[in-house]
């Protein structure tokens, strides 16, 4: 059967997340800029003092997550758009989900760590 | 050559606005039909319409259908059936509400209702001042209307058949007709549509003059396919020149900029409108002001280098004006006449425009032809509507916005009436007549196998020169009678056009040779039916019909107030009265035309 | 502007799968005068010279939208193309529309081009009984189907559009999503939210990326992209 059918029912809240992702990575890029001039990286002492801050703890997993969020909403468009098999579609679509997923938790894991 | 035969309920040849019209009314209905367009339906040529439907809606002023009525009779110089005009101008309100209904985006006034605009020979209290009867959106009104009409036939499922030419009328030997033979364009297969009810809205043949308002497509197929199968054609000597066509470009500048306050100067400066028309000025109906730009013109008023055009200003106009109400305009100005209209004014002259004559039928719009004793018998199966047709409720000029309000009106009626045509009919189809499949099989044999022939762009041309030369806006009466010489020799060599082109896939050479068989069968219509009629009425002004009081301004009513019927067969003539007396009112009765 | 009487070369792309095994482009000259202002007259005078060249044509004042082609790489319309915005000596290059299926020389088959307009539902939905006049509609509301209803279906957006190059079958492309928003932003039609439900999906609307190439091409100065915008606002507004 080759009939074609849309209307997936999703598709807002991804792009939507998108760009909310978006946004935060955007932030939390500026405030490392902003703490690189402030000579917040001046040392490995006072990188590591500001990074264990708490708040900057939080951000930086928001960081993490928006990251791979972001990236899973692309690189699955990417499938989608390239790749007419489905079965060759949710096989790569399950291996970005998994690879983000551990990606995520290598990440925070080196983060949290400092 | 082999065909393949396909059966309907119904088959309409065209998908303009008459065409979109007539085809909600049957797939409402719920009968089996099929459109044949040769363009995608938004390419036909009612999206080029701008100012306006005409309805007495009285959005903005006190209106009523009995004027519209009145300025249609006058409007047609008294040669329109009045009937028709009745039914028409009362049905006008419910056609143009309709089509709000549809989801047309007119433009509104600030209490809600549709925009209304004033518009040439428009006029309230049986012709005293202009009136606001034109409903429009913007200058883009032809567009949003068939748009609209074609997206309600996507909504009702209309079935089309793009990119199909239609080739010939079937009609059997009682003169029925029982639908056409047609050629899909893509792939050069011809196919014939069996059908009980056969509706032509193919629109005109403004092709026929070298310089025109009209698209590439306007060649009259519908109006040369009835005229080979023995329909005759009403009234075709009358075509409108529309008084602002951009000088060389020939594209439309909409009456609305006079409407919304424009006005003509010639190479003066002087608004020489108020010399030809005192009380409408530059509002007088179309034919009035095309000869009067026509003679400032050879008078030696005319602007530019050649003195060969003259100026429609609307420089005095607020420019917000201009963009909300004249925008597409503003864009033709700069496109085509390479003049921004906001500071500048637009050059432009009298450009062939519209067609008001053609196939005969009555306000149902059934196709109607002299049969025993009857002057309009209607023939079995066969509706018309739109600019093909001749209702008549042009007469011998159309008034702006009537021509899209006729479209709506007939289109509906002529829809109407075949549903309940097919719901009385209980008979099958009948057989199809054979030696009707024949004639356009071998028409088009001829085309692709001629030899030695005349080359198709040349002809055309030949044709167009001719008629634009012969049969202008002023016409001459030794200038007619060699006109009708010329074409009769030229028709000759559309006989045997020749194409280089054999190629069975999209072979547009091949069509536009079909075409200039409808476009002659027009052209000589046009000339023929011009040089017979020796006196001046609306659109048809003859230097040898002159101005006396028994016949004022040349139009003769003791011996011309008669609709003129062309039959191919022979070239010959036949004429039948005009229907002085309308459905429900009085006859507007006859008056010397002033505006 | 005058300059009389002058040759143009073409490049035009040929293809006639009646007799050509595949396409190829053709260098063909016509000698023109001062009559042929629009590329669209050109072609009338290399079609007077060889009838075999095949386009569409219409209304040729812009408004049909017939004669839309890729004109030295960029869709565009021939009618409204001045021939005086050419470079000098430089051969005129025109291809049929990008990604849709050539049927002959510069035709292309809009087949897909036609079922993604239909497929948004473009005609108004009002479940009401009919008034017995025009619905009401103030004019500021009226004025939100300015830059929409124009539209002349030309398909030089869509198919410059690189979204609907790769998902032709499923992305709408801005034509479509154009008249989508036409009735959702039209107060008289009553589907906007089955609208927005139908264009919920990851191909028929967020498959545009607001490459703008829309934007770019519509010889009418419309912006699709603009629309998909607004339509992406509602949706947003209707799920917070």
């Amino acid at each position: 059967m080759n009939r074609l059918v849309v209307g997936a029912g999703y598709g807002l809240k991804d792009w939507l997340a998108q760009r909310v992702t978006g946004v935060v990575m955007a932030v939390f890029t500026l405030i490392m800029f902003a703490a690189a001039l402030g000579g917040a990286m001046a040392s490995r002492e006072a990188w590591q003092a500001f990074m264990s801050n708490g708040f900057i703890r939080f951000l930086s997993f928001l960081f993490i997550v928006s990251l791979c969020w972001h990236a899973w909403v692309g690189v699955r468009d990417i499938w989608m758009d390239y790749l007419n098999s489905a079965a060759l579609r949710l096989f790569l679509h399950v291996m970005t989900l998994l690879a983000l997923v551990g990606y995520a938790g290598w990440a925070i894991q080196i983060i949290w760590r400092l | 050559m082999t065909y393949t035969v396909r059966k309907f309920d119904a088959v309409i040849v065209g998908a303009g606005g008459a065409g979109l019209r007539a085809a909600i009314q049957l797939s409402e209905a719920g009968y089996k039909t099929a459109v044949l367009t040769k363009v995608f339906p938004t390419r036909s040529h009612t999206v080029a319409a701008q100012g306006g439907v005409a309805a007495s809606l009285g959005n903005s002023e006190e209106d009523h259908w009995h004027w519209h009525m009145y300025d249609t009779v006058k409007g047609s110089d008294w040669l329109g059936d009045q009937d028709a005009i009745e039914f028409m101008c009362r049905k006008a309100n419910e056609v143009v509400v309709e089509l709000e209904h549809y989801g047309m985006p007119f433009d509104r006034l600030d209490n809600g209702k549709i925009y209304q605009r004033p518009f040439g020979g428009h006029m309230s209290n049986f012709g005293e001042k202009p009136v606001r009867r034109s409903c429009a959106a913007a200058d883009r009104t032809g567009h949003a209307m068939l748009h609209a009409m074609y997206q309600r036939n996507v909504k009702v499922n209309t079935q089309f058949f793009v990119e199909w030419q239609a080739l010939d009328l079937v009609r059997d030997a009682e003169g029925d007709v029982l639908g056409v033979t047609a050629m899909d364009m893509e792939t050069g297969e011809i196919v014939v549509f069996h059908a009980k009810a056969t509706i032509f809205a193919t629109g005109g043949a403004g092709r026929i003059y070298y310089s025109s308002t009209n698209a590439f497509i306007n060649t009259g197929d519908g109006v040369g396919m009835a005229a080979r199968a023995g329909i005759p054609l009403e009234d075709m000597e009358f075509w409108q020149f529309h008084p602002t066509g951009v000088a060389g470009a020939g594209v439309l500048i909409t009456e609305g900029v006079r409407g919304e306050g424009g006005i003509l100067r010639n190479s003066d400066g002087e608004r020489f409108m108020e010399r030809y028309a005192p009380n409408a000025k530059d509002l007088a109906s179309r034919d009035v002001v095309s000869r009067a730009m026509t003679t400032e013109i050879n008078e030696g008023r005319g602007c530019g280098p050649n003195k060969d055009f003259v100026l429609l200003d609307i420089t005095h106009l607020p420019p917000e004006t201009i963009m909300k109400r004249l925008p597409g305009i503003h864009e033709i100005g700069i496109q085509f006449a390479g003049v921004d209209c906001l500071k500048e004014p637009l050059p432009v002259v009298p450009t062939c425009h519209y067609q008001m004559g053609g196939i005969p039928t009555n306000y149902l719009g059934q196709v109607v032809v002299p049969k025993g004793g009857n002057q309009s018998e209607p023939v079995h199966g066969f509706y018309a509507a739109g600019e093909c047709a001749c209702a008549s409720v042009h007469g011998a000029n159309r008034l702006g916005t009537n021509s899209l309000l006729d479209l709506l009106v007939f289109g509906k009626s002529a829809g109407e009436t075949a549903v309940n045509d097919l719901r009385a009919s209980v008979k099958a189809h009948k057989p199809l007549a054979q030696e009707a499949i024949a004639r356009t099989l071998a028409r088009v044999d001829r085309l692709n196998n001629q030899k030695d022939g005349a080359d198709v762009h040349e002809t055309r041309l030949a044709m167009q020169r001719t008629m634009q030369k012969h049969a202008g806006v002023f016409r001459f009466k030794d200038m007619l009678a060699e006109g009708v010489k010329r074409i009769d020799e030229i028709a000759g060599q559309v006989a045997q056009t020749q194409i280089k082109d054999k190629s069975m896939v999209f072979n547009t050479a091949r069509i536009e040779a079909l075409e200039l068989d409808n476009l002659i069968e027009v052209a000589k219509a046009t000339i023929v039916s011009a040089n017979a009629r020796t006196e001046s009425r609306g659109a048809h002004v003859r230097d040898d019909a002159i101005d006396t009081p028994e016949t004022p301004d040349g139009r003769d009513d003791r011996n011309w107030l008669k609709h003129t019927l062309w039959y191919r067969e022979g070239n010959r003539l036949d004429y039948k009265p005009v229907q002085m007396k309308p459905m429900s009112v009085d006859t507007i009765e006859l008056k010397k035309r002033a505006y | 502007m005058t300059n009389a009487n002058r040759t143009v070369q073409f490049k035009i792309y040929r293809y006639d799968p009646d007799q050509d095994a595949k396409p190829y482009m053709q260098d063909i000259s016509v000698e023109l005068d001062s009559t042929a202002r629009k590329l669209l007259d050109a072609m009338g005078k290399l079609k007077a010279q060889d009838d075999s060249i095949s386009f569409r044509r219409a209304c040729r004042e812009g408004g049909c939208g017939s004669d839309a082609m890729n004109i030295n790489g960029k869709n565009g319309l021939a009618c409204l193309t001045a021939m005086d915005s050419f470079p000098a000596g430089k051969p005129i290059v025109l291809r049929p529309l990008p990604g849709l299926p050539v049927i002959r020389d510069l035709i292309v088959d809009m087949t897909q081009f036609f079922k993604q307009y239909n497929s948004i539902k473009p005609y108004l939905i009002n479940n009401d009984p009919p008034p017995e006049r025009e619905r009401l509609q103030s004019p500021e509301d009226r004025e939100e189907l300015n830059g929409l209803y124009e539209c002349i279906l030309c398909a030089c957006c869509t198919t410059s559009c690189p979204s609907f190059w790769w998902n032709p079958d499923k992305f709408v492309g801005p034509a479509g999503l154009l008249a989508a928003y036409r009735y959702i932003a039209d107060t008289r039609d009553q589907a906007a939210n089955e609208r927005l439900d139908n264009l919920e999906d990851p191909y028929r609307l967020f498959r545009c990326h607001t490459i703008m190439n829309c934007v770019d091409v519509c010889p009418k100065g419309l912006n699709p992209t603009k629309a998909i915008g607004k339509i992406k606002e509602m949706m947003v507004r209707r799920a917070i």
